[in-house]
């Protein structure tokens, strides 16, 4: 039993490294590569779970990666859970940026580097859009034609009006609300 | 009293970035800066850059950046710790309301209005890259602007995880040699 939770927290550090290690980009980046990992592999998480934790990350304030982090350490391993993800998202960075600080002319200015750095954004992007499409496909699976107006009309306020994404999950938060009380008012009268 | 300072610095730039990235960035210019002088308007401009070509959050990367010019490993270590303080404290909390409520039918309803609003946000995330890496922009998109070596990229990296479910963190290993081979034949 104690070796298997040791087991279990070291997966967890290591994942969290590893994904750390190599996600360029915003927060929605990391949570794509957790879910390939977490869920699809580990199953650790089930999918609605990563989307809730997806949600609470990009509503608490600091980094969506260390937020994310910390409540999947929480789900997968109490306090010591998050701890190790916490470590294990975190390391990366700062032994990165360590280096790159000391020389960074160097690194920013030379060609390979750019090169690298352009292709592997190719791959981000497809990651991201990969993950994306199951995701939506499933929405779509759900049958209920409210969780399709709430995904076009967060898709339509961040993508074409730029809204800033703390008020879309706000506004879908107040729907599911008003969709619940409703739902009762509604079954009360029957 | 150089540490106990960016410690304070960077608490607040935790604690205030409510939405990532985007949100930090001027965030960490007013404390580093404006306010307490740690880094010149060029060094800042360093910073944002390498911040984009590094893997990692900005906040942290800022936090470790800004750190090591000001005060070497501890600043560092101190300003990274001071960044993630506020999620500890924030983010657990919500992981033990998650835990505690998830079944009460109120946030089952707003959480089940959630879902799909994240995956909308996801998709657009994806979507805005794409259009980066494809025309160098959105408000780019034209014949002459499109970058066809990686366009041909990404099409390859999407079509191995779609149909052969290749391991994403390979995926994208594989993309930045292509990208490099690519480059020296001079196609991207």
């Amino acid at each position: 039993m104690e070796q298997s939770r040791r087991k279990r927290l070291l997966t967890l550090f290591f994942s969290m490294l590893y994904i750390s290690a190599f996600t360029f980009g915003g927060g929605f980046v990391i949570v794509t590569f957790m879910k390939r990992k977490f869920v699809d592999e580990l199953h650790w998480l089930d999918e609605q779970e990563m989307l809730d934790m997806t949600a609470l990350a990009q509503s608490s304030p600091g980094a969506i990666a260390v937020n994310a982090a910390i409540l999947t350490g929480w789900k997968v391993g109490g306090f010591a859970g998050m701890a190790a993800a916490v470590l294990g998202t975190v390391i990366p960075p700062v032994v990165i940026i360590s280096v790159i600080s000391l020389f960074y002319n160097l690194f920013a200015e030379n060609r390979f580097v750019t090169l690298v750095l352009k292709g592997m954004a190719c791959g981000v992007a497809a990651v991201i859009l990969d993950v994306s499409l199951s995701l939506g496909k499933n929405v779509l699976k759900s049958g209920q034609w409210t969780h399709y107006a709430v995904m076009a009309a967060a898709f339509a306020a961040t993508f074409f009006f730029r809204v800033n994404v703390i008020w879309i999950i706000l506004a879908a938060a107040v729907v599911g609300a008003v969709l619940v009380l409703y739902s009762r008012k509604g079954g009360g009268q029957a | 009293m150089i540490l106990p300072q960016l410690f304070l610095s960077f608490v607040q730039i935790g604690l205030f970035s409510i939405g990532g990235g985007y949100v930090a960035i001027p965030l960490i210019q007013s404390q580093t800066v404006d306010l307490h002088h740690w880094l010149t308007a060029e060094q800042f401009m360093d910073l944002a850059t390498i911040a984009e070509m590094t893997p990692g959050p900005i906040a942290l990367n800022g936090a470790t950046f800004v750190g090591m010019r000001v005060a070497g490993l501890p600043g560092a270590v101190i300003a990274t710790f001071g960044c993630i303080l506020p999620s500890l404290f924030i983010a657990s909390l919500l992981a033990y309301i998650y835990r505690k409520y998830r079944e009460l039918p109120m946030l089952q309803g707003v959480l089940a209005s959630l879902r799909p609003a994240v995956v909308a946000l996801i998709g657009a995330a994806g979507l805005n890259m794409l259009l980066q890496i494809a025309f160098g922009g959105r408000q780019q998109i034209s014949p002459e602007n499109a970058q066809w070596a990686a366009m041909a990229l990404f099409a390859g990296a999407f079509f191995s995880l779609r149909k052969f479910r290749l391991n994403p963190i390979l995926t994208m290993a594989l993309c930045g040699a292509g990208g490099l081979a690519l480059g020296l034949l001079g196609l991207m």
